[in-house]
């Protein structure tokens, strides 16, 4: 049998999703204690008794990340709950240092909201949401020995750095109706969430960083028969697929969770309700925990913390502080800057728009900034496989370098060379230029120099240019670049030559 | 020459101020005392003799360059292993701690450190503070000074029979479901459960968050209001703090002690004074000449019901086991305490679990576990906060008429160790007089009010007043202490046996 394809799969099944984003919230300190909130420091370096779990330790909700749930509820057109309460989530895991996790339950702070995500082509697709709910992030055991999970494993570090990080979990309804489109669909909700909590500065969105962790949930149920409701359709069982952390891997989940599904109904196999892993090496799942067995996580309302009441006051406040919505501020940037559906979406798909956006406000003309950050900054961090906020260069070091392009400074490949001094560190692009000597040659003086003892070189040039043959001044052009390391003005070059030869340019 | 183990808080800071006594001298008295007859009492788990002794120094040095000194500067204090030690031992009584040595201190530690006051150790406690007997500690339990064949009371048996064996003579104890008031009336001492929130519980060994209280303990009504003015107010680190200043408790133990109540009413709550029987006949005489005594210095004394007082130990028995379940579940070995390796994380959680734990404590964790499991929540959990609810509204009701309600604060006088051990319902109902206490977060005080006729061992009278009005059982308990010390010629525990000094 020849291996079903994400097309034909659709074909015959109608997809229904759902998608759980966790974002975590870039407060300076974690959700119920005042470790430092940072990614990256040494393991269990930012830990104390709180969130440690030792005996005797009490958790303080951290208002700073109550606001930003709320700000990330609100833009997600939620209603803010007058008084929510915490409740422990209770399972056994070595990193979740108290055994339970705290979390919201049956009282979320934000819920029914929706969220208007534009794909491409522009088209418009509103997604329900059923909660945004906060919570404390687990740490991470790390298996040592074996393959590098678990199993095979001789022992398991734990760093606790992460438990306690505020999460805001977003849960949506089931979204139904996007046929062929699901996967476009999901990956632009989830860039749309990314932005979203970018633009309110309260989280980095970096997602390669586990900022913004997707897990997917996809059910697959017959197409409704021509003329039947395909909403009078019962849901088929849902696998869930968890920790997938890239657009790019969101988008190859539901290919291979459709296909997958798929092949099982056709061959008249159940799908079994399940969590599954996604690996990014194989694109492709494999069953976790069954559901079926699902542990019971005894929820009750959290005794060590008071309710979160939020006054109605405080809610409008925080609504008046709301950015634009991403699609919205697009559009107007587009407008702005002039830019076409292309340059926009490969700024968009790159995540390079408050780079550029950045690198207009310090001074740079749009395409510009384009050109450099889609162009030789891209190149690069593509070659070096990072990310270009990766990059040792700022926004402003950018304008500050088109800026030296502009006032004839530096030409374009002393540019080039310029910024690759300043991503080994060098200093800024001025600097750079000062220190590598890359400033145009523009002394007439040293540049007639130049072209005589090139001249002197080729004899035959001169008379060949006298001819008529103009486009021979090009062998001379080249040898002052290479004689000057390519930091004449070649325009200037060239006039030189055309006046030693007694020809008009 | 003085035995000032046998004075008052109050008058040893007196003391020492007056210059009559360093705060060395009484530590060494309080260790030395410890030593001769902890052996047979076993009210602590950890002394220790070189912390006390170097806060002493300081507090003595501290006076004698005429710094000024917080009022019980250099009173020595026993703290019940609930609370965490920094760099002291703490157990919470249990075998799944031994040997663990906080990191940091509770903040009613700080507070006792802010004061100045030598911690001469740990006292002994049921396991995980579930107990009304000091029987189910993981190291043995603690014998009651009136008479070391019987309970001493629990959980926090430990820290009264440090003070009925004048081992110390101030203590922090702790007070889930009656630990404070319970062992306080078995031991003839007097113990305080203030309103919940009053006291940081940040550092507390957590049995069921939304019961427990730390609390102060005392021989003396006075001198327990000078201990809870140390521990009480706001703190940031425990969200259920209350913010505002701790009452006016040692002015209100000191206005109590002129022995004028006149316009007080106070309340006797029916369901809780043995009207329907069960409480020993002893316990309700000398509870009815109590009630005289009040009556006496002015006050009018009226009958209330609260009749959902029926169904609170029910429901203290779903609550707190759910809770406890849950705050127990941080005992899994891979951060602190012991470990018992069993080829995976997760059998070496078990293994430890089975191990460490004993058996009240796994009982609990049954209960509490089924109790809170889907298709349960509602049945189980989810009805005892509604009886909770009825328990506050029945308070509400009666606070509406009274000051004060008062009660006998346990049914009967200590029993023998070992009587109710295999019996865990008779062990509970030990607790039916202090439990709604907790239940509606309102503080309760327990002091002596003599001795029983029929086997003359000491019972307790329990006060409860409104939430946040702690000040008001220090009033009436200070007013009655007075009375019944002035009948009694002194203070009740003068009158114990005396322990044998080995």
């Amino acid at each position: 049998m020849a291996a079903l394809t994400y097309d034909k799969a659709l074909e015959q099944f109608d997809p229904v999703f759902g998608i759980e984003v966790h974002v975590e919230l870039n407060t300076a300190t974690k959700m119920f204690c005042g470790c430092a909130n940072q990614f990256g420091a040494e393991p269990n370096t930012q830990v104390c008794p709180v969130c440690l779990g030792l005996p005797g330790s009490m958790p303080v909700t951290n208002q700073k990340a109550v606001e930003s749930a709320i700000r990330l509820g609100l833009s997600l057109g939620c209603s803010i709950r007058e008084s929510s309460r915490f409740a422990r989530k209770n399972y056994f895991y070595p990193d979740v240092s108290k055994n339970y996790q705290i979390s919201q339950y049956d009282e979320p702070t934000c819920f029914e909201g929706s969220l208007d995500v534009v794909l491409d082509d522009g088209s418009v697709v509103t997604v329900g949401i059923e909660r945004a709910h906060m919570e404390e992030d687990a740490g991470k055991n790390t298996h040592v020995g074996g393959s590098g999970g678990i199993q095979g494993a001789s022992h398991s570090l734990v760093d606790y750095n992460r438990g306690g990080v505020p999460l805001v979990e977003i849960v949506t309804h089931p979204i139904e109706g996007t046929a062929e489109r699901v996967a476009e669909v999901a990956r632009a909700y989830v860039a749309t969430i990314r932005d979203i909590v970018k633009a309110l500065g309260i989280s980095d969105g970096r997602m390669e960083q586990g900022s913004v962790r997707a897990d997917v949930n996809l059910s697959l149920r017959p197409k409704a028969a021509a003329g039947e409701d395909q909403a009078a359709v019962p849901f088929g069982k849902r696998s869930e697929t968890k920790n997938v952390n890239s657009l790019r891997a969101i988008e190859r989940a539901i290919h291979h969770e459709v296909v997958r599904q798929a092949e099982l109904l056709l061959a008249g196999q159940p799908v079994v309700q399940e969590t599954r892993h996604w690996h990014e090496d194989t694109n492709s799942t494999t069953p976790g925990r069954s559901k079926e067995q699902a542990e019971d996580y005894r929820y009750f309302p959290e005794p060590d913390l008071l309710p979160v009441e939020p006054s109605r006051e405080w809610v409008e406040e925080l609504r008046g502080t709301l950015p634009e919505h991403p699609a919205k501020m697009r559009a107007r940037l587009k407008e702005e800057w002039g830019f076409s559906d292309t340059d926009m979406r490969d700024a968009v798909n790159a995540d390079a728009l408050d780079l550029i956006a950045a690198t207009i406000e310090a001074g740079a003309k749009p395409q510009a900034a384009r050109k450099w950050w889609m162009g030789e900054l891209a190149r690069t961090a593509n070659d070096r496989e990072v990310t270009l906020r990766d990059l040792a260069v700022t926004p402003a070091q950018v304008a500050e370098l088109q800026g030296l392009v502009d006032e004839g400074k530096i030409n374009d490949k002393l540019a080039r060379q310029a910024l690759e001094g300043v991503l080994a560190g060098e200093g800024s692009p001025a600097e750079v230029v000062a220190s590598r000597g890359l400033e145009v040659v523009s002394d007439d003086s040293a540049l007639e120099a130049a072209v005589d003892e090139a001249l002197a070189a080729q004899p035959d040039v001169l008379a060949k240019i006298q001819d008529g043959k103009v486009q021979a001044a090009g062998a001379i052009v080249g040898a002052v670049m290479k004689a000057t390391r390519g930091q004449a003005d070649a325009g200037r070059v060239r006039e030189i030559i055309l006046a030693r030869a007694g020809v008009e340019g | 020459m003085t035995d000032w183990t046998r004075a008052s808080a109050a008058e040893m800071a007196a003391a020492m101020r007056r210059g009559d006594v360093t705060s060395v001298e009484l530590t060494r008295a309080h260790l030395d005392r410890i030593t001769a007859v902890d052996g047979d009492v076993h009210a602590f788990l950890h002394v220790d003799a070189e912390g006390a002794l170097a806060t002493a120094r300081e507090v003595d040095a501290a006076r004698a360059a005429g710094d000024d000194l917080p009022p019980l500067a250099g009173v020595p204090i026993a703290i019940k292993d609930v609370l965490v030690t920094e760099g002291l031992p703490t157990t919470a009584g249990s075998r799944i701690l031994e040997g663990w040595i906080p990191p940091y201190d509770g903040t009613v530690t700080r507070r006792i450190r802010a004061a100045r006051m030598p911690i001469l150790g740990k006292t002994n406690m049921d396991e995980f503070a579930m107990g009304s007997s000091t029987e189910h500690s993981g190291y043995g339990p603690t014998h009651n000074p009136w008479d070391l064949e019987r309970i001493p009371g629990g959980s926090g048996g430990g820290s009264a029979a440090a003070l009925a064996s004048f081992e110390a003579p101030l203590a922090v104890g702790s007070d889930t479901g009656g630990s404070i008031r319970q062992p306080a009336s078995v031991t003839a001492t007097v113990g305080v459960k203030p309103t919940y929130g009053g006291v940081s519980r940040f550092g507390a060994i957590a049995l069921a968050s939304s019961l427990d209280q730390l609390g102060p303990c005392g021989r003396t009504v006075l001198d327990t209001a000078l201990l809870h003015e140390v521990m009480g107010g706001h703190d940031e680190m425990d969200a259920t703090s209350l913010n505002e200043p701790v009452p006016p408790v040692v002015d209100a133990a000191r206005d109590g002690a002129r022995g004028d109540l006149s316009g007080v009413r106070i309340g006797v709550v029916k369901e809780i004074s043995g009207a329907d029987g069960g409480f020993q006949d002893g316990v309700k005489q000398r509870f009815e000449e109590s009630l005289e005594h009040l009556r006496t210095m002015g006050a009018e004394i009226v009958e209330v019901s609260c009749p959902s007082f029926e169904y609170a130990l029910a429901a203290y028995y779903v609550i707190l086991p759910s809770e406890a379940s849950s705050n127990l579940a941080k005992f899994d070995s891979v951060r602190f305490g012991m470990r018992v390796e069993k080829g995976n994380v997760e059998r070496t959680m078990a293994a430890t679990r089975a191990e460490g734990f004993g058996d009240e404590v796994k009982r609990r964790i049954i209960l509490g576990t089924y109790a809170l499991s889907a298709g349960y929540y509602d049945a189980y959990y989810g009805s005892a906060q509604k009886v909770r609810t009825l328990v506050q509204r029945d308070f509400d009701a009666a606070f509406a008429d009274v000051a004060v309600l008062v009660s006998p604060t346990t049914p009967t006088t200590p029993f023998k160790l070992g009587e109710r051990i295999d019996d865990p319902m008779a062990m509970y109902l030990n607790d039916i007089a202090t439990i709604p206490a907790n239940l509606a977060g309102i503080p309760g005080m327990s002091l002596p009010a003599g001795l029983a006729e029929e086997d003359g061992l000491p019972v307790g009278f329990q006060i409860l007043a409104p939430a946040r009005e702690d000040a008001r059982l220090y009033r009436v308990g200070a007013a009655l202490e007075r009375a019944l010390t002035d009948e009694w010629g002194g203070a009740l525990t003068a009158q114990a046996p005396e322990l044998e000094v080995k």
